[in-house]
């Protein structure tokens, strides 16, 4: 369990972490979201005391980790993947770990075999790639066998494989009933790895909240409605949903989105006007929808003049264009996402670009 | 990625899902002293290259320019005079002594520029428990490298040279006092990269303390500064190493072990600084 209560950092005139609270149970992966900069890494430091909070406190098991008695025991933490001394070898750096915290030698072995990095334990670390040092550093937050554990982007520069496994290893520490804190600028990874949701923005909190929670809360949940391909069915249902009151916003594929009306409203009016309906879908906006119209919003709360001007405009202004047709979509800024998945991937791993085609069947089948 | 594309093996392997107080017989939860600190310090020297570098480079500047300085005697058949035979040893040491402030330097500061310091913290957050330890493994192991080349070299250099027995005071100057000395300078060394936290600037700054009293004196050419002049004669750190030998560069000055004590309280008051440094700022 963590628990902060007030925590603020400043450096000098900025302020990184600004009067947050929060608390992390055990049992559940709870991700740690925020844009770059915006106090994560910050948080975690001073979660491990290596920072001092310029106010408010944070707790591990209701003690300040420095007056934490048997630390390594209680806490393990992967705060920088970089962080070890390049010319020492990947076991004899778990070793000087191990000694430090009065763990036995055999742990060693027993963490380089979790994180699979046995064959290489003799190797100096500056020869390995980001991927084995973050298995590294992970391996080093798992030695003292911890109730709590920190990652800080625990996924940087894994593949495919080792974000699998890393997320299956949370997933299972949480269910051991510890406590794991995960930071991540990756929602998609999120959404797949963690139960509840910590999101700061400029060092502020935004949302505590699970993920479903935070999913329902966030999006603007919208309709999809296909209709048969001619031109002039589509001019009608358009035409009848605007009149109701809807938005409409054609798709890239030929669908609509329909926004403001709901379900039974749609399939009225489509009948009222003589329309065929092919495919009519609720949908559910994904984490990095929800996760963008937070963020955006804190951007929003802390500019000072005016603060609609040079931001980026909200993602779904779903409204025709007039008189553009229907067949030339307007460009939209999340346009790069409709690009068919990669043949041969599989729709776990994460893209590096989300498919949102990919997150919509796993959203509908929920 | 060296690992297969099988199933993730589950973290622990031979473990009850760890409650607390319920770990494996053979790994009794216990809670960590100085004692680990230094075992874990000693790991850490040991395996990093910079290490035999830098020892072994002092224990080459010391062997090889005390036995120069000795055949070379010999062959010119040159007379010592007064001089001690141990005393040939001194400009091997003055040279090698850089090797150990730059260990010192680097024992710490490495740390600091790697970013190991975090990770090392995030598992003893004792500030001082690690400082402590790695000032008592640093300090050992350059006492007794340095005490026992020192010794190896007066061995071989008494044996070149057939000059006066050296006495037992001499020798305890030469071997244990020398060894002692440059000890200390390192463990000064390690202080100050503890505080700068930035191997070479703290390496810049300590060959500035050794070097820089004796350079200021040198050109110190009017009458006026002519006091502090000699007391950066006597009191430079080249001054100070030499009067173990019996031989001050300067015949007034502190002598022999006064020198040992001088820098005792120097690094004392220096370590003190780290101390306090280290537990009040963040990492």
């Amino acid at each position: 369990m963590i628990e902060a209560v007030g925590l603020t950092k400043r450096y000098g005139a900025k302020t990184a972490v600004d009067n947050l609270s929060f608390q992390v149970r055990p049992g559940a992966v709870t991700g740690f979201l925020g844009p770059n900069g915006s106090g994560k890494s910050t948080t975690m430091r001073m979660i491990v005391g290596l920072d001092r909070p310029t106010a408010g406190r944070v707790t591990v098991g209701g003690h300040p980790f420095r007056s934490l008695p048997n630390a390594p025991r209680q806490v393990g933490a992967l705060l920088d993947a970089k962080a070890v001394h390049g010319g020492r070898s990947a076991r004899n750096h778990l070793l000087s770990l191990a000694q430090l915290a009065g763990i036995p030698t055999a742990r060693v072995d027993e963490v380089l075999g979790v994180v699979g990095l046995q064959d290489v334990a003799k190797r100096r670390s500056s020869g390995f790639s980001l991927g084995m040092g973050q298995r590294l550093g992970i391996a080093a937050a798992l030695l003292g066998d911890p109730r709590v554990l920190l990652f800080d982007e625990p996924v940087n520069g894994l593949d495919p494989e080792g974000i699998h496994w890393v997320r299956n290893l949370m997933k299972q520490l949480a269910s051991e009933g510890r406590t794991v804190f995960v930071s991540s600028h990756l929602m998609s990874e999120m959404a797949l790895t963690a139960d509840h949701l910590i999101v700061i923005g400029r060092g502020q909190l935004l949302s505590d909240m699970s993920v479903k929670d935070f999913i329902s809360a966030n999006s603007a949940d919208f309709a999809r409605v296909r209709v048969p391909p001619e031109p002039e069915q589509r001019e009608k249902l358009t035409a009848a949903l605007t009149e109701a009151g809807g938005r409409v916003m054609p798709e890239p594929d030929g669908a609509l989105r329909v926004t403001g009306l709901p379900l039974p409203r749609i399939s009225d009016l489509a009948h009222g006007a003589g329309v065929r309906l092919w495919q009519l879908s609720p949908h559910q906006a994904s984490l990095e929808e929800a996760y963008m119209r937070m963020t955006q919003g804190a951007v929003d709360y802390r500019s000072t003049a005016d603060a609609k001007e040079g931001l980026v405009p909200p993602p779904p202004p779903y409204e025709l264009p007039p008189d553009s047709g229907l067949a030339q979509p307007p460009e939209l800024p999340q346009r790069g996402w409709y690009a068919p998945p990669p043949p041969g991937r599989s729709p776990a791993a994460p893209a590096p670009s989300p498919h949102p085609t990919e997150r919509e069947t796993s959203e509908e089948s929920r | 990625m060296t690992t297969p594309a099988a199933p993730p093996p589950p973290p622990y392997p031979d473990r009850s899902p760890g409650r607390d107080g319920e770990q494996a017989p053979s790994a009794p939860v216990r809670t960590p002293g100085l004692g680990d600190a230094v075992a874990s310090e000693w790991t850490k020297i040991r395996s990093v290259r910079s290490t035999v570098w830098t020892l072994g480079v002092m224990v080459l500047l010391l062997l090889g320019v005390g036995l120069l300085t000795a055949v070379a005697i010999r062959a010119a058949d040159a007379d010592l005079q007064d001089e001690p035979v141990l005393s040939l040893g001194f400009f091997g040491v003055l040279l090698g002594s850089i090797c150990v402030i730059t260990l010192g330097v680097l024992t710490i500061a490495s740390e600091y520029g790697t970013g190991l310091i975090r990770t090392t913290l995030a598992v003893c957050p004792s500030r001082s428990r690690v400082l402590i330890a790695k000032s008592i493994v640093f300090f050992l192991l350059s006492f007794t490298v340095t005490t026992v080349t020192a010794g190896v070299v007066g061995v071989l250099q008494t044996a070149i040279l057939d000059g006066g027995t050296p006495t037992a005071g001499e020798w305890l100057g030469a071997t244990v006092g020398v060894g002692l000395y440059v000890a200390l300078l390192g463990l000064l060394a390690l202080a100050l990269g503890a505080v700068v936290r930035h191997s070479a600037g703290a390496i810049t700054i300590m060959i500035g303390v050794v070097l820089l009293p004796l350079v200021l004196a040198m050109f110190m050419f009017t009458d006026t500064l002519d006091s502090v002049r000699q007391v950066l004669f006597e009191y430079s750190i080249p001054s100070q190493l030499a009067s173990l030998y019996d031989t001050p560069i300067t015949l007034s000055g502190p002598s022999g072990w006064d020198s040992v004590l001088i820098l005792t309280c120097v690094t004392a008051v220096a370590m003190g600084a780290a101390l306090a440094s280290q537990d009040r700022r963040d990492v």
